[in-house]
């Protein structure tokens, strides 16, 4: 290594050293404070998962560790060493040597990480040449040997390629090999794998595990998925506004949370086989205080179920968990006089030698915090779920023309959808979940096949469909910013709504708009307001509203929570169920999350290739026999249960392209339990297991369920060809 | 990318006939008054008018007139000059060659300068050489190349007598003493251009500088130099070449007033006088013949574009 360092503080160095760090922004003259007092230790070797939701620092921690904040950002506070360096003292040549090589990132987009005018072999032989001096030859030679460490398949023609022509899963590949190049002591891992697929997710995870054992590296990993965290990391640290709110081992920490946070977080992720008639997502109320308004006493108290006056007289210190710090932290914070002016400004707690640390006076109270959410339970029964169908997709099948090839985005599917009931679709992106939803909304029409919705045969594109049929049908995105104008009120978009779907009376426009705000629960104030200045939970509500606005039979909701943090998107949950329950209103529900996907339907629908390939009730889609894609799907999730991690079931190769799908059985070159030229020669038939559950596949379900609840699940080759073939 | 570029070719020809089938229309129809009678005047009789009308071929039908002509544009018969009673042809070409030296020699010095400074201020954005680069380059587009121009004829040529009044050297002058002649009209232009041009190196630096993979360039410790010219630049410059492509046609087309000005037998004065004039065969073949220029100036942005942007180029 070249870089320049002082040796002696080197050798038992902790990879990662962050002393009482503050940040803070500036604007408009104001110092905002992002990081308060954050003092945390990665070892060298030792994985570190940073979490908490979206505005509470936790990128900002590893761009100070980069000495990389944005130009309005100061270093007010502290200390960050790296291997011993103190990262501000280094020179601006050593610092550019430092990046990358002591330190290197891997960012949360890929797509948007690599340089998109330059192939990918320049983009990884220049890290060698600047940090190694290697000419181009050795340095491309380096890069090719990078390639095949993250096991990218060809690697002598991915370094030709450019980013676009990789997908989202390569292109991470390539940065993390990038990030890799030149042994660093630290690896920042930013949401490394959100917005990717589960499959890929579970891909790149895997690699990065792989990969642990043969790099000294030590990991921080910043992610909002809290999976992630129990599969990667031995210490975690939870953020929140600022502050480090507990800290520990990462199991015991999610097993035992002791700070409401902690434990507020993880209610309000799904677990996976929970579902909406079990019980309903916890959620933490409110908001996170806003970039730099002021907090008195903890930073939590406003949104905390436990809080008590003395939460809100001092800040409570880092105590040492367990042990009777909090006690004594709060006997002494009650005797402080009841005056503002009391507060003492502190922070710079040291950290002892302790292996738990929460910020909480009652932490030894957390266990029994009281749940916030009324336990809400509707089976599909006492939903009042009719037999009748709401929607029946009949043979419906979409191309799209790429160039001079032929894409069959959706071939030959059929499903039905009952009143009130939610029917979840999977699948990888590309698989045609979305453009089945658009078929379905009349966004595009149908190449052939039919769309019955209500008994009566929909006319297959919007602008032909009746004012009723629009009003009946309904969708809900991914993105509320592209579906609300942002040049108008809340306010104005409901009314608008209400009047074109709902054609209600004049009079009864502006009561309608309260009661759709207030099923919504959007205060009024807010009504006022641009969709630019509402959070994000806050704009997709105001969606829902919108296509709730005429009442409809059935919402289309495509992604509706992905892109929000899990408090959030647990109370957006939480309301599309609580509307169902009250409206009647069935749900196509796509997701990519499956745990969600589990927790919010009453049937699943798993798409390939275009193709629907197995359908049933959620609980049954999930368990054994089921498709050996769902149940690679399925493996893939990562847990928040410690004990529960299932062998993961690793996808062989790339989905294939839409254009020339593979013959016979579409997964058979990704299938684990392949049987034969059966396989490649044969459309598998839909195996029928009972109670509408079918899947598509020559192994028929008892043999399958076999295979599926053997302990040691083998390979394809313990797979008898029981069938005929 | 040779697909791109036989396409973009091919793409050209229906355009060209429907830029000529304007400009004919234009010319022949919505000019008031015949031919015979915007050439002899309002002197003579109407048999006369006729008469001339006859020899020209301007009693035909219009399409066969305009077939006539264009197919005469493409065999490089351009007809001949109605008021100078000489081929059109030499002419035009003639003084389009000076428009060409001019804004060749004009953009030769704007398109370095203005990249430069746009990409210096994107580079070091707010900053006080920032709002220096962007105000005075904008202030300077504002003044009219009439008031610059004059403005510096008069202290660099009259008073200063630093350089030559007018802008055409004499006959048989070397290549460098007609671009020292140039340089005094090439100001005025640079000074509308500049503003324009680095504005928009500098936007496009901004946003790139902004992007994700900028940071990654700079996180994996790359020099400085390197960031900039191997992340940064290639990728900047994609709006600023459509938009120099686009101000070519203007520079050869489009200096009307500094041919003036300066004296000097461009193209654009050529038009000017032909249109004053009512010489329709000159004005509708200089008009072409910039469009012409103006597209194949186009295309090689696009060409530099897709050169730039390999998914362009691939997508080709």
């Amino acid at each position: 290594m070249s870089t320049v360092e002082d040796p002696q503080l080197s050798g038992d160095a902790a990879a990662l050293d962050v002393r009482d760090l503050e940040v803070s922004f500036h604007r408009r003259g104001r110092r905002l404070p992002v990081l308060k007092g954050i003092t945390l230790k990665i070892e060298r070797g030792q994985a570190y998962g940073l979490v908490g939701e979206s505005g509470c620092g936790k990128t900002t921690l590893a761009m100070a560790a980069m000495r990389y904040l944005a130009s309005n950002g100061t270093l007010d506070n502290g200390r960050v060493l790296v291997d011993g360096q103190d990262v501000s003292e280094l020179s601006e040549e050593a610092l550019r040597k430092w990046r990358g090589g002591k330190v290197s990132m891997v960012y949360q987009d890929p797509t948007q990480a690599l340089s998109p005018a330059m192939r990918i072999g320049d983009q990884l032989a220049e890290v060698y040449h600047y940090h190694e001096g290697m000419d181009k030859k050795a340095s491309l030679e380096k890069a090719r040997e990078a390639l095949r460490r993250v096991a990218i398949p060809d690697p002598d023609a991915t370094l030709r390629r450019y980013p676009f022509e990789l997908s989202g899963g390569q292109q991470q590949r390539v940065v993390i090999a990038m990030a890799l190049a030149v042994n660093p002591q630290l690896l920042i891992l930013d949401e490394p794998t959100t917005g990717l697929d589960a499959t890929v997710e579970a891909e790149i995870l895997d690699l990065i595990e792989e990969l642990r054992g043969r790099i000294n590296a030590a990991i921080l990993l910043i992610t909002h998925n809290l999976g992630l965290v129990v599969r990667l990391c031995e210490r975690v640290g939870v953020l929140y506004a600022g502050r480090l709110v507990e800290e520990g081992p990462a199991k015991q920490v999610f097993t035992d949370p002791r700070h409401p946070y902690t434990m507020g977080l993880l209610r309000c992720v799904p677990r996976f086989g929970m579902n909406k008639t079990d019980a309903a997502l916890q959620t933490i109320p409110g908001t996170l205080p806003a970039l730099g308004e002021p907090l008195e006493g903890c930073v939590y108290s406003a949104r905390c179920p436990m809080a008590r006056p003395v939460c809100m007289r001092r800040e409570p210190d880092f105590f040492a968990w367990p042990g009777d710090g909090p006690d004594k932290g709060r006997q002494e914070a009650e005797k402080l006089p009841p005056d503002p002016a009391a507060f003492s400004p502190h922070h710079a707690e040291p950290v002892g030698e302790a292996e738990r640390h929460v910020r909480c006076y009652f932490c030894a109270e957390t266990p029994h915090m009281p749940h916030m959410t009324p336990v809400l339970a509707t089976s599909l029964e006492e939903r009042g779920a009719h037999e009748a169908d709401v929607l029946g997709i009949d043979h419906v099948v979409r191309t799209f023309k790429d160039g001079r090839k032929q894409l069959t985005a959706v071939a030959d599917v059929s499903l039905n959808l009952r009143k009130g009931e939610t029917f979840g679709l999977v699948g990888e992106s590309g698989s045609g979940k979305t453009t089945l939803a658009k078929c379905v909304t009349g966004l595009i029409p149908p190449d052939s096949g039919t769309i019955t919705f209500e008994g009566g045969v929909l006319k297959s594109t919007a602008g032909k469909r009746s004012r009723e049929a629009l009003r009946a049908i309904q969708m809900v995105f991914q993105n509320p910013d592209s579906t609300l104008n942002p040049a108008w009120s809340t306010r104005a978009i409901l009314t608008r709504a209400v009047k074109k779907l709902g054609g209600a009376k004049a009079g009864s426009v502006r009561a309608k708009v309260d009661k759709l705000s207030a099923d919504v629960r959007v205060e009024p104030r807010f009504l006022f307001q641009k969709p630019t200045e509402l959070s994000g939970g806050q704009k997709q509500r105001i969606a829902i509203a919108r296509a709730f606005a005429g009442d409809p039979t059935l919402v289309v909701c495509d992604e509706p929570a992905s892109a929000l943090d899990v408090s959030v998107q647990a109370s957006i949950l939480n309301l599309l169920v609580e509307l169902q329950t009250n409206e009647q209103t069935s749900y196509v529900f796509i997701s990519h999350d499956l745990a969600v996907v589990r927790y919010i339907s009453d049937r699943i629908g798993v798409m390939y290739l275009a193709e629907l390939i197995e359908v049933g009730a959620a609980a049954d889609v999930f368990s054994p026999p089921h498709h050996p894609y769902t149940e690679a799907l399925f493996s893939s999730i990562p847990r928040l249960d410690f004990e529960e991690q299932k062998d993961r079931i690793p996808l062989r190769g790339t989905m294939p392209s839409l254009s020339n799908p593979p013959s016979g059985c579409r997964f058979h070159t990704r299938c684990h339990r392949f049987l034969g030229d059966i396989c490649v020669n044969e459309v598998p038939p839909d195996q029928d297991v009972g109670d509408g559950h079918t899947y598509r596949c020559h192994i028929p379900p008892d043999e399958l369920r076999r295979l599926q609840t053997a302990k040691d699940q083998g390979p394809a080759a313990e797979a008898e060809p029981a069938t005929a073939g | 990318m040779l697909r791109l570029i036989g396409r973009r070719l091919l793409l050209m020809i229906p355009t060209l006939i429907l830029v000529s089938i304007l400009i004919f229309a234009l010319a022949e129809v919505f000019v008031p008054g015949s031919v015979g009678r915007s050439i002899l005047g309002p002197y003579v009789t109407e048999e006369q008018v006729q008469l001339l009308n006859e020899r020209l071929g301007a009693d035909r039908p219009i399409v066969v007139r305009y077939l006539s002509w264009a197919g005469g544009f493409v065999t490089g018969d351009w007809g001949d000059s109605a008021l100078l009673k000489v081929p059109v042809r030499p002419l035009v070409m003639e003084a389009f060659w000076h428009s060409l030296l001019l804004a060749g020699f004009a953009l030769v010095l704007i398109v370095p300068a203005s990249i430069a400074l746009g990409v210096f201020a994107g580079l070091r954005r707010d900053s006080v050489l920032d709002r220096t680069i962007t105000v005075s380059s904008l202030s300077m587009t504002v003044i009219p190349e009439f008031v610059s121009g004059v403005v510096l004829l008069y202290v660099f040529a009259v008073w200063l007598k630093w350089l030559p009044v007018t802008a055409l050297p004499p006959d048989g002058s070397p290549f460098y003493t007609r671009l020292y002649y140039l340089i005094l009209p090439a100001i005025p232009l640079m000074f509308l251009e500049l503003g324009y041009i680095a504005r928009m190196a500098r936007v496009g630096t901004v946003q790139v500088l902004s992007m994700p993979y900028i940071r990654t360039a700079v996180l994996k410790g790359l020099p400085r130099s390197r960031v900039v010219f191997g992340h940064v630049l290639r990728n900047a410059m994609v709006p600023t070449v459509t938009v120099i492509g686009s101000q070519v046609g203007w520079l050869l087309g489009g200096l009307v007033v500094v041919e003036k000005l300066f004296n000097y037998p461009g193209i654009g004065r050529l038009m000017v006088e032909a249109a004053l004039a009512h010489d329709i065969p000159l004005l509708e073949a200089s008009v072409l013949l910039v469009a012409v220029v103006y597209m194949i100036a186009n295309l090689i942005a696009d060409i530099v574009v897709a050169l730039l942007n390999p998914r362009i180029r691939m997508g080709g």
